[in-house]
């Protein structure tokens, strides 16, 4: 072995390591946020255009009032949206557009849908964010309380709570909580969109399924974090049990919710439809909903890139965090890479 | 073996300090003893654990409390500060400290003792000190919950315990995060937590079975030290009898839950009554061996070159393992060759320093069949060194050879397949295996990642590993927690020679286990290098347990080997100072001095 082609590959080594040290943790998730992106994006475009309907008999048909439409016309709306290109040619196209992030015109009123989106988005974020709150703090008070408490009763009736939650459809929840709050007792607003008062009861009902599986999940590892031997070093420093409690265990167990705090992001956008519907809001989710129901295929794929990119956001945010909580987890990063 | 049934004390200096904590006991004072246990019951459901144990420990006195493992005396500390684990409950008994009874006594009460009062050592310094936090904020945690010192006050208080705890750079330390930390060192650094607040007593379960010879004199020094200047007492839980030979006025036997044997230690280990504490006594390593210029080992285990005529050429290739020997000829038998290791690592910000040099300009080589062990503190760079001659870490400087080829060299690939040949056993039994997993499928795992052997295959090649590490072939199916510590190693083992290793790496392999389990860890490690043909790398701070297996020792210290030579030349003429410190520092060394075996 001749001692250039040692030196050669011991330096294409050094390289390699030095790129997943020197490119950064930062940079390589973001070029794998990128590729889910990218995923994303294919996929539903291969569903939404590929499939063996037509996308324009369908436009036609649902889009405008039009019952018989000619070959003509039809050829006309091919060509108007590049549908007589080849499969690959319209992808391209598509995907070069909504890089720049030109998702087309919604089919059903003609506005760009970047300009759809961005009228929907407000009231969404809104609804989604509190609900977001809502679930973390209820999920991780309940969690807290529930390892905390040393009534046995107390603790099984809070520990049986999660289940029950995750269990209950939105929807039925949110025909309850109407039902109940705003017609029986009259409280809040059943419908409609002013004031915090409206958002109660939507975030409330979003937020159960998300605050349920949250509140699971922290309390399994905040008693798994509870019952670790560093966990009995800090009692027996003559620290109560609140300290250990919050000033250890805590940080320790929250790893795990954390992660599916990311995941769960996607579901509150996802719940948001159906939450949206129930409720009367206007919203992205009611605009999905109705385009899905219209059939408006770039508005579709328009929402479906907008949560793709969200959720992924979401996670590389809390892939940021993980060293911040645990610091074996930038010492690890430095060791493997 | 016989013992003449002397007093501590007429000896040596050092004999002395034992005098000054038996001047505590309880026939001696007249003043109530700090601690006094009476009729202590612990059950777990159903299953009585600790069956009546009654304890006394004076101001200022040094108790050892004894008993393999199951015996009970770990429950029975923890009881003591009220800290039994899930399920564990006090049925009966009083604990009364300075007159108060804690067993009666409501939480927040016990509360404020604990820390404050009674500082507790625990056992295995790998998991508890919280991992997310800086090490000297715990250690300042002990005073502040407590409103002893100011935050200012308690973080420079906290460098100055780590100092005192034995550890060299305290100012780095306090900043650093437990997994930054060898294991030593995290034990010194429990080992200020629980001495933060000043306790009149402390409670130290098995602190010292993770720490180094030198660091184990250098603790109990000064908890000695701390005995005498403050009158703080000390609870020694521990299964090592020369620990308690060396330290405590008074040793307790503990066997299935009661006390069976107890009084002055002279007298308990000088006569010991019961079956059990002659088993303790015939397991103790450090007892049993006779010290540097002595004889020959008479322990159980003379598992050493000497009993292994055999061994005399450790190149000799085994017929059986030929093809082992493969195309690295020309080396003289050389399987593992290192030269000019270096390795650092970087520092935190914080510590104005930028990097810690762990390993510094380290050669040595291990032929086939031999074992070479590595000696030295936690914190001297033998694992480092290790990781490095396996290529689990690259060096910063030197090179690492494996039957002739260049560890740098190699495309990830090859790196591979020559990892096959060297396969690594860890220091706990418990963490290194998969609790999901049974036997089977831990043992047949390497085999599953090489693609050697088909499912079938794979379970008559567990079944037969098994048997050559001497655990039933009915284990194939339990899992990891239904088997005791030695067992595990054992499983340890057996996964190691799946592939059929040339060399093994064993890191500090029986520091977690019982005494009388070492022997037999060890005395299997040597069968099984007589019929594979087996080299072994073996890494500990334990020159006891090195003296029972090693042909060849390196000595290292702060990163450098200061000394190699064969086992026999280093124990009795050792050339360096520091490997002379290390073999004095052996416990069981004042026993020994005192004429006990």
């Amino acid at each position: 072995m001749s001692g250039r082609r040692v030196t050669g590959r011991a330096a294409r080594g050094r390289l390699r390591r030095a790129a997943g040290r020197g490119l950064g943790f930062v940079a390589w998730r973001l070029l794998q946020a990128l590729l889910v992106l990218w995923a994303a994006f294919t996929l539903a475009f291969g569903v939404l255009y590929l499939l063996p309907s037509d996308p324009v008999t369908i436009m036609a048909s649902g889009g405008g009032e039009a019952t018989s439409v000619t070959e003509e016309q039809l050829a006309d709306l091919r060509a108007e949206y590049g549908l007589d290109q080849s499969a690959w040619r319209q992808y391209a196209t598509r995907l070069l557009d909504a890089a720049h992030g030109d998702f087309g015109a919604s089919v059903q009123t003609g506005e760009p849908v970047r300009r759809v989106i961005a009228e929907a988005l407000p009231p969404t974020v809104q609804l989604t964010a509190t609900a977001l709150v809502l679930a973390v703090v209820g999920g991780a008070g309940l969690a807290l309380a529930a390892t905390y408490t040393r009534l046995r009763r107390l603790r099984q009736l809070l520990l049986s709570l999660p289940a029950a939650g995750v269990s209950a459809p939105t929807f039925w929840v949110g025909l309850l909580l109407i039902q109940v709050v705003s017609f029986r007792w009259g409280l809040l607003p059943a419908i409609g969109q002013d004031g915090w008062r409206s958002l109660v009861l939507p975030s409330l009902t979003l937020s159960l399924p998300s605050g349920a599986v949250l509140a699971q999940v922290f309390a399994r590892s905040l008693r798994t974090a509870l019952a670790e031997p560093w966990a009995e070093t800090a009692r027996a420093k003559g620290a109560s049990r609140l300290r250990v409690h919050f000033a250890h265990a805590a940080r320790n167990a929250a790893l795990p919710p954390l992660t599916v705090a990311g995941l769960l992001l996607g579901n509150l956008l996802s719940g948001s439809v159906v939450v949206e519907t129930v409720f009367s809001r206007a919203g992205l989710g009611r605009t999905t909903a109705q385009a899905v129901g219209a059939q408006d295929i770039p508005l579709v794929l328009g929402v479906v890139a907008f949560g793709a990119a969200v959720y992924v956001l979401a996670n590389l945010l809390v892939d940021l965090c993980y060293p911040l909580l645990d610091p074996r987890v930038r010492a690890g990063r430095a060791v493997t890479a | 073996m016989t013992v003449p049934d002397t007093r501590p004390g007429a000896e040596d200096a050092a004999g002395a300090a034992d005098v000054a904590g038996a001047e505590g006991a309880p026939a001696a004072g007249e003043s109530p003893p700090l601690l006094a246990v009476r009729g202590l019951r612990v059950a777990y459901g159903e299953t009585e654990v600790v069956r009546g144990v009654d304890l006394d420990v004076c101001r200022g006195e040094t108790v050892a409390l004894v008993g393999a493992s199951g015996s009970g005396k770990s429950t029975t500390a923890h009881a003591l500060v009220g800290l039994l684990p899930g399920g564990g409950r006090r049925t009966a008994g009083r604990i009364a400290f300075d007159g108060e009874d804690l067993a009666a006594a409501p939480e927040r009460r016990l509360r404020e003792r604990r820390g404050r009062d009674i500082g507790l050592v625990p056992q295995d310094p790998m998991v508890a000190l919280n991992p997310v936090q800086r090490v000297g904020r715990q250690v300042a945690e002990a005073l502040l919950v407590h409103r002893l010192a100011t935050r200012r006050a308690a973080r420079e208080r906290a460098v100055e315990l780590l100092g005192h705890a034995g550890l060299p750079d305290p100012e780095t330390t306090a900043v650093q995060y437990p997994h930054e930390l060898s294991g030593g060192m995290r034990q010194r650094v429990l080992i200020a937590v629980a001495l933060a607040a000043g306790p009149r007593l402390l409670i130290a379960d098995e602190p010292t079975s993770a720490l180094d010879v030198t660091v184990q004199r250098q603790i109990l020094d000064h908890l000695e030290r701390l005995a005498r200047e403050s009158g703080t007492a000390l609870l020694l839980i521990t299964h090592d009898l020369g620990v308690a030979a060396d330290r405590a006025a008074r040793t307790l036997v503990m066997s299935r839950g009661e006390v069976v044997e107890h009084g002055p230690t002279a007298e308990v280990l000088g006569n010991p009554r019961h079956a059990d504490t002659r088993r303790l006594l015939a397991a103790a390593p450090s007892l049993a061996w006779p010290g540097p210029g002595g004889r020959a080992p008479a322990g159980p285990a003379p598992a050493g070159p000497a009993a292994d005529p055999g061994r005399a050429d450790p190149g000799r290739a085994d017929p059986g393992r030929a093809e082992g020997a493969r195309a690295e000829a020309g080396r003289g038998g050389e399987l593992l060759l290192a030269e000019g290791l270096v390795k650092d690592f970087p520092l935190p910000r914080a510590t104005g320093r930028r990097a810690l040099r762990a390993v510094d300009g380290v050669g040595f080589h291990v032929a086939r069949g031999e074992t070479f062990a590595l000696v030295g503190e936690s914190g001297s760079g033998k694992s480092t060194t290790a990781r490095l001659a396996v290529g689990l870490a690259r060096p910063t400087a030197g090179r690492v050879c494996f039957a002739g080829q260049d560890l740098a060299g190699l495309r990830p690939g090859e790196l591979r397949r020559l990892r096959r040949r060297m396969q690594i056993v860890y220091q706990n039994p418990y963490s290194s295996l998969d609790p999901r997993h049974t036997v089977a499928e831990l043992i047949g795992e390497p085999l599953r990642a090489f693609r050697t052997h088909g499912r079938r295959e794979r379970t008559r090649r567990a079944a037969e590993l098994l048997d050559q590490v001497a655990l039933p072939s009915a284990a194939l199916r339990r899992r990891p927690r239904e088997l005791s510590g030695g067992q595990r190693q054992r499983v340890a083992l057996a996964r190691a020679l799946a592939l059929e290793p040339d060399l093994v790496v064993c890191d500090e392999p029986v520091s977690a286990l019982d005494v009388s389990v070492q022997a037999q860890i060890l005395t299997l490690l040597a069968t099984l290098q007589r019929e594979l043909g087996l080299a072994y790398l073996f890494i500990s701070h334990d020159l006891a347990v090195v003296r029972q297996i090693a042909h060849r020792v390196g000595v290292m210290q702060q990163g450098r080997l200061v000394e190699t030579g064969p086992a026999e030349r280093l124990f009795t003429a050792p050339a360096h100072p520091y490997t002379r410190q290390l073999l004095a520092a052996i416990p069981g060394g004042r026993a020994r001095a005192e004429g006990r075996p």
